[in-house]
């Protein structure tokens, strides 16, 4: 058993949503986690909130963000367990954040320490 | 507590009718107080007087009038006995004529006020569910020394012998010895971790009663009673007096409510759905509602608060969207914090009542759980209308696989409605 990241990537983080459609995209996300929880291959999940958010740019260059130049930007990310790298990204298919134009995630293998 | 104890089923011994668990009670308070004066290290010779005590009352109380107030006689014997030790392991000592003149008076007296017996309690739980010995060996402990269980009750609430639990014991008390475990009650730093294993310890105590494998006996359910004693314990005492602590007794309260309902007439178990909801218990869940009311709202979410909130929504039988998409979204919480294979079952079940029986069944497949015969029956339950045949093959291999007679029954009646030409009325958990 090994440990996958699956990221979510936004196309562009700010277009707003309505609170009801954000209550909605919360309890599909919720189902959606609560689906590989119960299959017990769940480990973490972390959520990045949009607001309050910054790029550092080098020479202590800071903007807002994380929008702006930048196109894409990461909604959260969460951690399971899966046998192969085909098993986690049939996890990833499920996600709702996929509904959405143009996002999509990313399935990377955690990198196991010594 | 007062209602708990009146719950309780009275026993008579000897044609006089006792207090009810009067033995088992005050066992445990003369225990505890014992193993404070005397130290962990001998929790037998507080065991051995607190036994030599209650063994006095029972010859006596044989053939003598019953004493008007049996519990001030119980611990004029005990305080008798422990004063007759001390002075006997002082002689052994051969100690000096001036330390003998420092051991009189109020160093031999035992101090069986309530507030010591409490305060005694509450350091042997801590004591007790130390993270040295194994769960199931704090539980025996507990149910020992904390709830005054015989060895042979405890055997029988394990379906074990004996002779196992009595070794059980014995190696879980060594262990004690060797680790200087002590009997401090775990200050600000600590008490998060240590309440954490206490509480654990008290929710396995109250499962082991609950979801018993053989029948919803009586002893059964006085393990229950005895996890919601502790766990009012531990509130009753401001530095375990705790949100988590709050949630737990709550969860306990809300499923206790229906212990009146799911006895059924022959001892058998009925089942939640075959419940009469007028047996249900609503002083016990109003006073669960009133807990997890009062554990909300704090910055700390324990897998306890998600159980009693899923426990509350079971109080209201009507089936509600909004009681399945509460119970649905608790569920996906647990997992995250704990998975186990019954939470999982029944999120998938809550997904069936939320999403359609056709989306539950997809997640069901996915579930890990081969030869669960649970697993058989959600899936079962799930296929009854678009799949009958695989309905029925799932039922048949469900039966193969329960152990217990009551799972088998429950099965088989499944089978039988299945079996008929009419329309299918199925309980549907």
């Amino acid at each position: 058993m090994q440990e996958y990241a699956l990221i979510m990537r936004h196309e562009d983080g700010a277009k707003i949503a309505s609170p009801e459609q954000m209550q909605e995209w919360m309890k599909q996300t919720m189902d959606w986690i609560g689906s590989i929880a119960a299959q017990g291959k769940f480990v973490s999940g972390t959520g990045l909130v949009f607001d309050d958010a910054r790029v550092v740019q080098p020479n202590n260059v800071v903007t807002n963000g994380p929008f702006g130049e930048i196109k894409e930007t990461i909604g959260g990310l969460i951690r399971v367990k899966a046998d192969s790298i085909d098993e986690a990204v049939e996890f990833a298919k499920g996600c709702p954040v996929l509904q959405g134009e143009g996002n999509t995630l990313e399935v990377r293998k955690i990198a196991e320490h010594a | 507590m007062e209602n708990i104890n009146r719950r309780v089923k009275v026993t008579s011994r000897g044609g006089c009718e006792l207090v009810p668990h009067l033995f088992r009670r005050e066992y445990s308070k003369v225990v505890a107080v014992l193993v404070r004066r005397f130290g962990l290290e001998q929790i037998e010779v507080a065991e051995d007087i607190a036994s030599e005590t209650f063994l006095a009352a029972v010859q006596s109380w044989s053939f003598e009038e019953l004493p008007e107030n049996p519990t001030a006689w119980i611990y004029a014997v005990a305080k008798n006995k422990a004063r007759n030790h001390l002075i006997r392991t002082s002689k052994v000592r051969e100690i000096g004529a001036d330390e003998l003149e420092n051991i009189s008076g109020a160093d031999l007296s035992l101090d069986l006020t309530d507030a010591n017996i409490s305060d005694s309690q509450l350091r042997l739980i801590f004591a007790v569910c130390h993270p040295a010995i194994s769960t199931e060996s704090q539980i025996g402990l507990a149910l020992r020394l904390l709830c005054g269980f015989g060895i042979g009750e405890i055997a029988d609430a394990f379906l074990t012998t004996k002779e196992t639990i009595y070794k059980r014991l014995q190696r879980a008390k060594e262990t004690l010895c060797k680790e200087a475990a002590n009997l401090e009650v775990p200050d600000e730093s600590a008490i998060e971790d240590r309440l954490g294993t206490v509480l654990m310890t008290l929710y396995l105590l109250f499962s082991e009663g609950y979801y018993s494998e053989s029948h919803p006996d009586v002893l059964r359910e006085d393990l229950c009673w005895e996890a919601m004693r502790l766990a009012q314990l531990l509130l009753d005492h401001p530095v375990a007096d705790r949100a988590s602590t709050r949630a737990l007794l709550a969860l306990m309260y809300f499923h206790a409510s229906r212990f009146p309902a799911r006895r059924g007439a022959g001892g058998d178990l009925v089942l939640y759905a075959e419940q009469d909801e007028s047996k249900w218990d609503q002083t016990l869940i109003t006073r669960g509602a009133e807990l997890l009311r009062q554990a909300s709202g704090g910055a700390s979410l324990s897998k306890y608060h998600l159980e009693a909130s899923i426990a509350y929504w079971h109080t209201i039988k009507e089936d509600t969207l909004e009681k399945w998409e509460s119970i649905l979204m608790l569920y996906n919480h647990l997992l995250q914090i704990e998975y186990s294979p019954i939470a999982a079952l029944n999120r998938t079940f809550a997904l069936a009542k939320v999403k359609g029986k056709a989306t539950a069944l997809r997640e069901a497949e996915k579930l890990p759980l081969k030869n669960n015969h649970f697993h058989l029956l959600l899936m079962a339950e799930l296929t009854l209308e678009s799949d009958r045949e695989r309905s029925r093959s799932l039922l048949e291999q469900a039966l193969a696989l329960a152990r217990t007679s009551s799972d088998r029954q429950t099965i088989q009646r499944k089978l039988d409605l299945i079996g008929g030409d009419g329309e299918p009325h199925l309980p549907t958990e």
